[in-house]
């Protein structure tokens, strides 16, 4: 009888440890067959995506050599803050010394400062940071408003869709992302400004009110987005919190 | 060995029993001990619930903050499980029982979950609870059951990327919020997914396409077998842009398609027009230059060298339309397309013969030498046309394109009303895959043959945006989209079927207006909206206008083409907008069109240059003014009528619903001021650049 007990527990030992042994996946491992000795972006950083959601163009970064040239078959593994996701996380560099990957953007609104980190040949650790914006609804909402009522105006840049009026204006108006000044600015000025014009701050008039165009959550909206696309990264001002 | 121990575990065993229930006293004290014990199994379990282990941690994650002491006090207002229970739309959850600090403003930096802020959305929590949006279960207290789909539940937590679908349950219009959900929805008329999947609205209507593919009754006369097996083959590699999916056919099916088709296809009269012999061989760069005057890319792009796609998406791709269409088909299409389609979004342009030999000769000319190189098709038999038949019925062909002898199938595919709330178990989902909802869906959209190589639904050419548009969009067709309350739900504006009357309503089709301006809720939005177009404008200015359009913005791309109307034909139009669109708001002729005081033009001048500085957007003195957002008002007095002029400063969202000029809160007598200075730019400027 006791035998029999022993049996049985002995063969639950064996199937328990048969059930750990086979570990899962940890996915291919790449052997790399070169190095290089920097990291440089192609393309795709600093877009502006959408919380949760793949960025519109895929990240593509390069390895090179010391003297510049470009290396196949480097290890290139991507990382980020939390939430964010990489399709693939990890690869070898083509013919041409790049890696493109698909990033997805965490569920939290902010600045995500992805890395890509290569390996030289003296197993040297060689890092690349590359910033992207996630919009929340608000500062979604935000970036739609600018593109119908501000970008024309506010952005220098010209599209075939979009010529800027930047150029034409006496008085240049502020870009977003121009946190130097924009960052001063209280949300109160900001408000004052956008429902007022310029003419409430003192500034120009070239800058019409568009307090009764747009409603007070517009308003909210669109300031939300020129503060998350500021540059330098605009810190609220307030209560500071003790961090742990 | 084993009789011995056996009596001794039996002796052990007789004396426990002894001890504790040997004596009735004892036994009575031993039976309550073990009730206490099991009784005190529930409130342990309790003790050591998620939720407290949460409620905890948030606790000592507030205990070192600024505001500790009101955050504290607000969580021991209602401590322990949470409920938001709201009866009309069936929602009970518990989220907030472990998500505290989802209302607390100042917990903006606080970014580890369950304790961060809910950002800013234009509803609260109270209104709609959590699983309205998020999905997941609602009356579930742990993190397991909440989040995952478990054997009794199988409702998982919606990924962030899809969540705009829930808003698309009860908001039926596009929002301003939710630009993929729009998209999405736009895509799944413009890429047909409707023809072949019926989906019913909650208001009883069903999305319809837009692609409006067309019909093949009589593609004989338009293109050749040859062309026809290459799109089949790789609709992408005629045209990047094309929305016609891959079927995948063996080549011996393409064969048989493309012979069937051919073979089914009858001559249309008037559908050709015998090549003209000019000749004087066309001058490639007059074709391009009339190809550029008649705003053609507008509406049709073009792939230039660098590959990128250039123009407009209302009509096909033309980057190599000489390799598809027959030359006399061209040049019959050109001189009027309403014979060979009589729906067509392609204007009928009024053509001299001349005219339509450069621009059949310019767009003939648009070939890829590659694309049909390699396609040596012989002579069909009959039994390669009959499977050709069988086929294109498989295939369901005719769910979109009009084809002879073929019956168009009705619900080809499977209807995707309730999509988004398909029970899993219904489900056969890929190894590997997520088992839930939104994975299938994009899964099935991405590579729908991966489900089984004899699946009939073919591979679209979407990007990986459009496949995630495309999921939200089906996403948001779930149950609770068709039970909700009608009154919760905000409606779609009801399509508009307005149709114009008369001569000029003939003539308005005939130049296909409404592909881009929109009257009466109906048409493009390409262009301004005419509704009230006959209160807007003068009536000389418009007739000229019609007869040759000028762009009126200097920094616009897109321009109205010239279609060569006769002046009988532009009267008849400038007569019919300026009777019939007109606004009740005001009576067009109740401000005069001259003679104001010059005080008062002087007045409005300042007012323009200095209080409201017009001069950023618009430009009045082509020497002085820059602005480029707004139309050019150097002609403004003998384009727009003073009314209009004043309503318009007065509010112009009300004269234009989403105009995107500032409502400057003007009081009358600044609107009138300025109305008399732009009443006196008449072009002034015109004639002194004559002199």
């Amino acid at each position: 009888m006791k035998r029999y007990w022993r049996t049985l527990f002995l063969l639950s030992l064996v199937l328990v440890g048969a059930g750990c042994a086979r570990k899962p996946g940890t996915g291919l491992s790449l052997k790399p067959t070169g190095f290089g000795a920097a990291l440089v972006e192609s393309s795709g950083g600093k877009q502006i995506g959408a919380t949760g959601m793949a960025l519109a163009q895929p990240l593509v970064v390069q390895v090179n050599d010391e003297q510049g040239t470009a290396v196949t078959g480097a290890l290139v593994e991507f990382s980020g803050p939390a939430g964010a996701s990489f399709d693939p996380p990890s690869g070898l560099t083509d013919s041409s010394g790049q890696l493109s990957t698909n990033v997805v953007l965490g569920s939290m609104a902010g600045r995500y400062q992805l890395t890509a980190r290569t390996l030289t040949k003296a197993q040297k650790s060689v890092e690349l940071k590359i910033e992207e914006i996630a919009l929340g609804y608000q500062e979604q909402v935000g970036f739609q408003l600018d593109n119908k009522y501000c970008a024309r105006c506010h952005d220098p840049e010209s599209t075939p869709e979009r010529v800027s009026n930047y150029d034409n204006l006496e008085v240049k108006p502020h870009p977003f992302t121009e946190g130097d000044t924009l960052n001063k600015m209280s949300d109160a000025e900001l408000t004052a400004i956008i429902s007022h014009g310029g003419p409430a701050l003192n500034k120009s008039a070239l800058m019409p009110p568009y307090g009764y165009t747009l409603s007070k959550t517009e308003i909210e909206a669109l300031i939300a987005y020129i503060r998350l696309i500021s540059d330098p990264p605009y810190h609220a001002s307030g209560m500071v919190y003790a961090q742990k | 060995m084993r009789s011995s121990s056996l009596q001794s575990m039996k002796n052990a065993l007789s004396s426990l029993w002894q001890t504790l229930f040997g004596h009735p006293v004892r036994a009575f004290g031993v039976v309550s001990l073990l009730l206490l014990i099991f009784l005190a199994i529930a409130p342990a379990k309790n003790h050591f619930s998620e939720w407290r282990h949460y409620q905890k941690q948030y606790l000592s994650l507030i205990a070192s903050r600024g505001d500790a002491v009101t955050l504290q006090r607000r969580f021991h207002e209602h401590d322990g499980i949470q409920q938001v229970w709201l009866p009309q739309i069936g929602v009970v959850d518990r989220c907030t029982t472990c998500h505290v600090g989802l209302k607390e403003a100042s917990l903006a930096d606080v970014g580890t979950q369950p304790f961060r802020r809910h950002p800013a959305i234009p509803h609260t929590l109270d209104q709609f609870g959590c699983v309205m949006c998020h999905r997941g279960q609602g009356p579930a207290t742990t993190v397991e059951e909440a989040h995952s789909s478990t054997l009794a539940w199988e409702q998982p937590i919606l990924p962030a990327r899809y969540v705009q679908s829930s808003c698309g349950q009860c908001h039926r219009a596009p929002l301003t919020g939710t630009p993929q959900l729009n998209l999405g929805r736009n895509l799944l008329g413009r890429y047909g997914c409707v023809h072949c999947h019926t989906i019913k609205l909650a208001d009883g209507s069903a999305i319809k396409p837009t692609d409006d593919p067309p019909s093949l009754e009589h593609v004989a006369d338009k293109t050749t077998r040859e062309w026809i097996y290459a799109w089949l083959k790789d609709p992408q590699a005629y045209a990047v842009t094309a929305t016609m999916p891959n079927f995948k056919l063996s080549d011996p099916d393409a064969r048989d398609v493309s012979a069937f088709l051919i073979a089914s296809s009858t001559p249309l009269a008037g559908d050709t027009t015998p090549a003209i012999n000019d000749p004087k061989t066309p001058d490639p760069t007059a074709g391009a230059s009339l190809y550029g005057e008649s705003f053609c890319a507008s509406c049709h792009a073009v792939q230039n060298a660098a590959g990128n796609v250039v123009g407009g998406d209302v009509g096909p791709e033309l980057t190599r339309v000489g390799n598809k269409v027959k030359t006399e088909w061209l040049r019959a299409w050109l001189r009027n397309p309403r014979v060979y389609d009589s729906g067509t979004a392609m204007p009928h342009y009024r053509f001299t013969d001349p005219q339509l030999s450069l621009l059949t000769a310019f767009l003939g000319n648009k070939t890829d030498s590659d694309l049909l190189a390699n396609v040596h098709l012989d002579a069909p038999t009959p039994e390669q046309i009959a499977h050709g038949k069988l086929l294109v019925t498989e295939y369901g062909c005719a769910s979109c394109h009009e084809i002879n002898g073929i019956k168009k199938p009705d619900n080809f595919a499977p209807e995707l009303t309730r999509i988004g709330s398909k029970p899993l178990t219904q489900i056969i989902f890929l190894p590997g895959m997520t088992h839930a909802i939104p994975d299938y869906i994009a899964a099935k959209i991405r590579q729908p043959r991966s489900f089984g190589a004899a699946l009939k639904m073919p591979q679209f050419s979407l990007a990986p945006a459009q496949i995630d548009a495309l999921t939200t969009a089906l996403l948001s067709l779930t149950d609770r989209a068709h039970d909700l309350p009608l009154a919760l739900t905000v409606p779609a504006k009801p399509p508009s079927n307005y149709q114009p009357a008369g001569k000029a309503g003939k003539l308005m089709d005939d130049m296909a207006c409404f592909t881009c301006h929109a009257i009466n809720g109906r048409g493009g939005d390409l262009a301004p909206d005419l509704t009230w177009e006959g209160s807007s404008v003068q009536r000389p200015w418009l007739q000229t206008f019609l007869k040759n359009p000028g762009t009126l913005r200097p920094a616009l791309i897109r321009r109205m083409p010239k279609f060569n109307l006769s002046d009988d034909d532009a009267k008849e139009l400038t007569d019919y907008i300026m009777a019939v669109y007109q606004t009740p708001a005001f009576d067009r002729d109740s401000m005069p069109s001259s003679g104001y005081p010059p005080a008062q033009v002087e007045q409005g001048k300042q007012l323009f240059y200095s209080k409201y500085a017009c001069q950023s957007c618009h430009i009045v003195d082509t020497k002085v003014d820059k602005g480029y957002v707004g139309p050019t008002l150097t002609q403004v007095g003998s384009r727009l009528n003073a009314a209009w002029i004043y309503h318009w400063l007065k509010d112009p969202q009300a004269m234009r619903p989403g105009s995107i000029e500032p409502n400057r809160n003007m009081n009358d007598e600044d609107a009138r001021a300025l109305t008399a200075f732009l009443m006196t730019q008449k072009g002034a400027s015109k004639q002194e650049a004559k002199k």
